[in-house]
């Protein structure tokens, strides 16, 4: 079953209480910031920090991620201790080609390779925040077996576009979409961006109901509080999981049968409808929903 | 090793320990504050004084302020203090790696 990523919640590496605290909130991914939260001079310290924290504290009911700084600013140091450490993703930011995700994979794989840790076991993921990065997403999302997800860093994306962000979303239009489409081509996730007023809940509410109809996996995340806001929505409704269980019951009883083709209350059942309800199953599950 | 300067890491935001490390004639002398110095004061100087020792630091005094630390943060405090001092950022991870087993 695919990982859901609706929720991925940014980590400041430098603070020990919230690395402590992180798995506690109900993220589907956590992401330990050893960039922009971490001051030049503590950049020794937060990493390890991450290291020692990815050591002791068990994560296993999430995915960790790591936002590793440029390689020419820390990000080799980074990388090897935090694939040392046993980080599940590598995420790097401020991503402009397909070459910038080749030389990270290059060096996760010699730091693999150093520590006998089977070579692709480090999954790497990408942050867009400019205009050269979304034009060239679609080469990004393909630029390593080791990826598993794009996401939009919309802050500096809109300063790159000489705008600023606006309640409607209208000057994330084209990134988002094209992000989504380079991320659906390549068969990985797409994560949507940050939204840092992290106390108007409406306005989180409005950015969240419009990801989840275009389609990214999830958003995002800078406050806990934003996390079960996020969650719920994404959540099925019951009708929808009724559907979604009678669709599987009846694939099941078609298959024991024999039948080619399937269907259930009289329509037809065919690959995507499939891969739709088992989605909205795994979402169910994922918000405790009642599920068979 | 003998220390000739000073180094810190560490914050005394709560859950953090500030670890502050100068030079010692003779050994290694941990003084340390903390709210929980009766029940783990022990065991903190003893974490302290492993990782030294591991990093061949043996001659230093150490100041650790306490904020109610868990050992992979007095361990990772300690190690950072200890970098800085040698003044080396590039760290031994397969020998720190090998302190977890």
């Amino acid at each position: 079953m695919e990982r859901l990523r609706r929720t991925m919640m940014f980590v400041p590496g430098a603070n020990p209480a919230m690395l402590r605290d992180a798995v506690l909130y109900g993220a589907d991914s956590i992401m330990f910031d050893l960039e922009d939260a971490v001051s030049l001079k503590e950049k020794d310290t937060a990493r390890i920090l991450v290291y020692s924290a990815l050591k002791t504290f068990d994560y296993s009911s999430v995915e960790t991620v790591v936002r590793v700084n440029a390689l020419s600013a820390g990000g080799k140091q980074d990388i090897e201790a935090m694939v040392l450490g046993g980080i599940n993703v590598v995420r790097l930011p401020k991503t402009e080609t397909a070459q910038d995700i080749v030389d990270v994979d290059e060096v996760i794989t010699a730091v693999e390779k150093k520590y006998d840790i089977p070579v692709g076991t480090t999954h790497m993921m990408a942050a867009i925040e400019s205009a050269e990065g979304v034009l060239n997403a679609r080469e990004i999302a393909k630029a390593s077996s080791r990826m598993i997800g794009i996401a939009l860093g919309a802050e500096d994306y809109v300063t790159s576009q000489k705008t600023k962000r606006y309640p409607d979303g209208a000057e994330l239009s084209f990134a988002r979409n094209y992000i989504l489409h380079s991320a659906r081509a390549a068969g990985i996730a797409a994560i949507d961006t940050v939204y840092s007023d992290v106390d108007n809940e409406e306005g989180l509410r409005h950015e969240t109901n419009l990801i989840k109809q275009l389609g990214f996996d999830g958003k995002s995340v800078i406050n806990p509080r934003q996390i079960p806001v996020i969650n719920g929505i994404y959540a099925p409704s019951v009708e929808e999981v009724q559907k979604a269980q009678e669709m599987m019951a009846g694939i099941r009883e078609a298959e024991a049968k024999g039948s080619g083709v399937i269907a259930v209350n009289g329509q037809m059942v065919d690959k995507p409808i499939v891969e739709r309800a088992q989605r909205v199953l795994a979402l169910a599950k994922a918000t405790n929903m009642e599920v068979d | 090793m003998t220390v000739k300067q000073t180094a810190t890491a560490g914050t005394t935001e709560s859950s953090d320990i500030m670890i502050t490390l100068k030079p010692n004639d003779s050994g290694i002398e941990v003084e340390l504050d903390s709210n929980v110095k009766k029940q783990f004061g022990d065991h903190i100087n003893a974490l302290i004084k492993d990782i030294l020792q591991k990093l061949s630091i043996d001659n230093v005094k150490v100041e650790a302020v306490d904020k109610g630390a868990l050992d992979c943060t007095i361990k990772a405090r300690t190690i950072a203090a200890a970098y800085r001092l040698r003044g080396e950022s590039d760290y031994e991870w397969e020998a720190i790696n090998s302190w977890n087993d």
